[in-house]
């Protein structure tokens, strides 16, 4: 866990009283909603279709057992008692009162909690690996680096007001969890030939309505140099970015119209002017970030406790537990994902109840620290390999033991026309059915890693371009219709899924999926080939044949 | 921002003026007494561009109370009941098609 300094601590209350200023005098009408709209947006206030939405951030994904105890009070307090975990490790409240908001930010600061970065034309919070700092084989903790990237950017003056906003993924794994080549800057840590740790710098990635995947900017960049680095990028962007259509605004199409070279060559000038200025940073600075992050004190325990082997008699237990339990980095420790995927349940969702009681298990059981991943799931970064057995109890007691991680039923999904003004067509009761249709876990697992995206609108807030099925709703003569694409994915090779076809109507929807995926069975070379192999393997045609012939 | 006065307007069939309010963003609906109601029931029904565009420049003007007011097309039953006129006013109208999580 990172502790917010003094600086940070005022930064924020200062900005609640901002707030409640700026909401007192909206309400009284002095301030016009013109005026007030981008002030609101600044603190994460978006206006839905039947209330005010909420989002605050979570950089880099990490929250105390505190913070996310207070996130429920929030929505208990204030909302309807839940909250939506977003493809962004943000958390939303869909139902908040306007007059109430200034007190929830008020209540939020006081655990070092608040909302900005989370919307508008400025460089959004941070996301990372939410396995940062226990992922075994990981070149070292890139929240470091989110965070020294949070404090950079955070009210950056030059980067308030780009030509439109603007997102950093990191990650410092092999195996990319945080989908840094979909976002404008991604940053992956590594180690050169000479054993020295650096960052790969990819650029101008992006879903939305035109997908790109990200280009390698800089092969291998010293970490002194990341905030100049990425300022020349943020400068390069805003001095040419396009600001007369909000369409053709992010840096992707940048990228895409100049060339990666000619962008690079660009950002190469603009670097070499900045020479060794206040944003190089030495060794004391980055020590200094790293030394307030706090580590747990690891115990020695052993790989195969007496709990575990006695427990592994409950098939219950195994089949959760060769599902959502990962390896650690430290030896008697796990890594654990909390499905916030029930079967029939609404993607990302967590009642007040059960953010608390998982605050309590994170102090119990994971030194008190939970991680959000950007596919809508929580994570217990830290537990003793001999206390599965009870925490998963304790997890299946409160709905957040489905076995379904990276499964067909791990569905990604926007909130959707059920609450998003954007929206053209629902998301959620899709991914309800689907889940419905493959709740049989032996399926799902005969299935293997399937990863389900859907998006209630082109600005793919569900990622459905690197789904391995992305599902789409658009909008025909007043009603919802879905396209279908298959074979993208989010990963260290990230690629645009492709459209199998004509879009189809609401109803028609799951029965397609199955389709698929009984296609993808039957073809399938091997039963370890996943479905996305087996597309890049075979193309689109056979599953479009599957799916069109009889309809 | 394009004030919604400034806009094309174009009436397809029986509409309504509808908007959130602004304290609490709840959905709103202009009525024949230059007032606001969250019941559908009681919106005002115009069925000319020049109805519509008084009755918006009416809403409009009522910044204060309310936000993001546009024009949209409702269906009347044969006996005089209002209803939306396409999902998404539904949905505004009646709530989320999908059961809120709730705590056990």
């Amino acid at each position: 866990m990172y502790a917010y300094d003094e600086i940070d601590r005022t930064l924020i209350n200062e900005r609640v009283s901002e707030f409640r200023d700026q909401v007192k005098r909206r309400l009284s009408g002095e301030l016009t909603e013109d005026e007030f709209k981008s002030l609101r947006l600044m603190n994460g206030v978006y206006l839905q279709l039947h209330a005010y939405m909420f989002r605050v951030a979570i950089p880099y994904g990490t929250l105390s057992a505190e913070q996310l105890r207070r996130m429920a009070h929030i929505a208990r307090r204030y909302d309807r008692g839940y909250g939506h975990f977003t493809t962004r490790q943000n958390i939303q409240y869909n139902w908040i009162k306007l007059a109430e908001l200034p007190d929830a930010l008020a209540d939020l600061a006081e655990v070092g909690i608040h909302a900005m970065q989370t919307s508008g034309n400025c460089t959004r919070s941070i996301t990372a690996d939410q396995w940062a700092g226990v992922a075994p084989g990981e070149v070292e903790d890139p929240r470091i680096w989110a965070e020294l990237l949070r404090q950079y950017s955070t009210l950056h003056p030059e980067f308030s007001f780009l030509p439109r906003k603007f997102k950093f993924a990191i990650t410092a794994s092999e195996h990319d969890r945080a989908a840094i080549k979909v976002h404008d800057i991604g940053l992956r840590l590594h180690k050169n030939a000479q054993g020295e740790t650096g960052f790969e710098v990819l650029v101008g990635g992006g879903l939305g309505r035109t997908p790109f995947i990200g280009k390698t900017i800089k092969e291998f960049l010293p970490g002194r140099d990341l905030l100049s680095y990425v300022e020349a990028i943020l400068r390069v962007y805003n001095q040419y970015g396009r600001r007369d259509n909000i369409y053709k605004a992010r840096i992707k199409i940048l990228v895409h119209e100049l060339g990666i070279e000619k962008f690079a060559k660009e950002v190469e000038e603009e670097w070499s002017q900045m020479g060794d200025s206040a944003l190089t940073l030495d060794d004391a600075m980055v020590e200094d970030i790293r030394s307030r992050f706090t580590y747990p004190a690891y115990e020695k325990l052993p790989h195969m406790p007496e709990e575990l082997k006695k427990a592994a008699h409950d098939p219950q237990f195994e089949e959760w537990r060769r599902n959502s339990v990962a390896a650690h980095k430290v030896p008697g420790y796990a890594i654990v994902t909390l499905s916030l995927k029930p079967i029939g349940g609404p993607p990302g969702d967590a009642t007040a109840d059960q953010m608390d009681a998982i605050a309590d298990l994170a102090d119990k059981y994971s030194f008190g620290e939970i991680r959000v991943g950007h596919e809508q799931n929580l994570v217990l970064p830290n537990v003793a390999r001999r206390d599965l057995p009870a925490l998963w109890r304790a997890l299946d007691k409160i709905g957040v033991a489905t076995p379904n991680i990276n499964l067909v039923t791990d569905i990604i999904a926007c909130p959707g026309l059920d609450y998003c003004s954007l929206a053209n067509a629902r998301s959620i009761p899709i991914a309800q059915e689907l889940t419905r249709r493959f709740a049989n876990h032996d399926t799902a697992n005969l299935i293997g890693r399937l990863h389900v995206n859907i998006s209630g609108c082109i600005n793919a807030c569900g990622h459905h371009h690197v789904g391995h099925i992305g599902i789409l709703g658009v909008e025909k003569n007043g009603e919802e219709f879905y396209q279908i694409t298959i074979g993208g994915r989010a990963d260290e090779n990230a690629v645009v899924g492709t459209l199998i076809g004509p879009s189809v109507p609401y109803d028609d929807v799951a029965n397609i999926i199955e389709d698929i995926v009984e296609a993808y069975l039957a073809l399938r070379s091997r039963p370890d080939e996943l479905f996305v192999d087996t597309v890049k393997r075979l193309g689109v045609e056979p599953f479009k044949e599957r799916v069109y012939a009889t309809r | 921002m394009t004030s919604p006065l400034q806009q094309k307007i174009k009436i397809t069939g029986p509409s309504m003026i509808t908007a959130n309010r602004t304290w609490d963003g709840v959905v709103i609906y202009r009525t024949a007494h230059k007032g606001w109601s969250t019941e559908l029931s009681e919106a005002a029904i115009v069925t000319t561009v020049d109805e519509a565009r008084a009755l918006l420049a009416e809403a409009v003007a009522d910044d204060v109370g309310a936000v993001g007011a546009y024009i949209a097309r409702v269906e009347l039953a044969d006996n005089g009941e209002i209803e939306p006129g396409n999902l998404r006013e539904h949905i505004r109208s009646e709530g989320v098609t999908i059961d809120l999580p709730v705590s056990a």
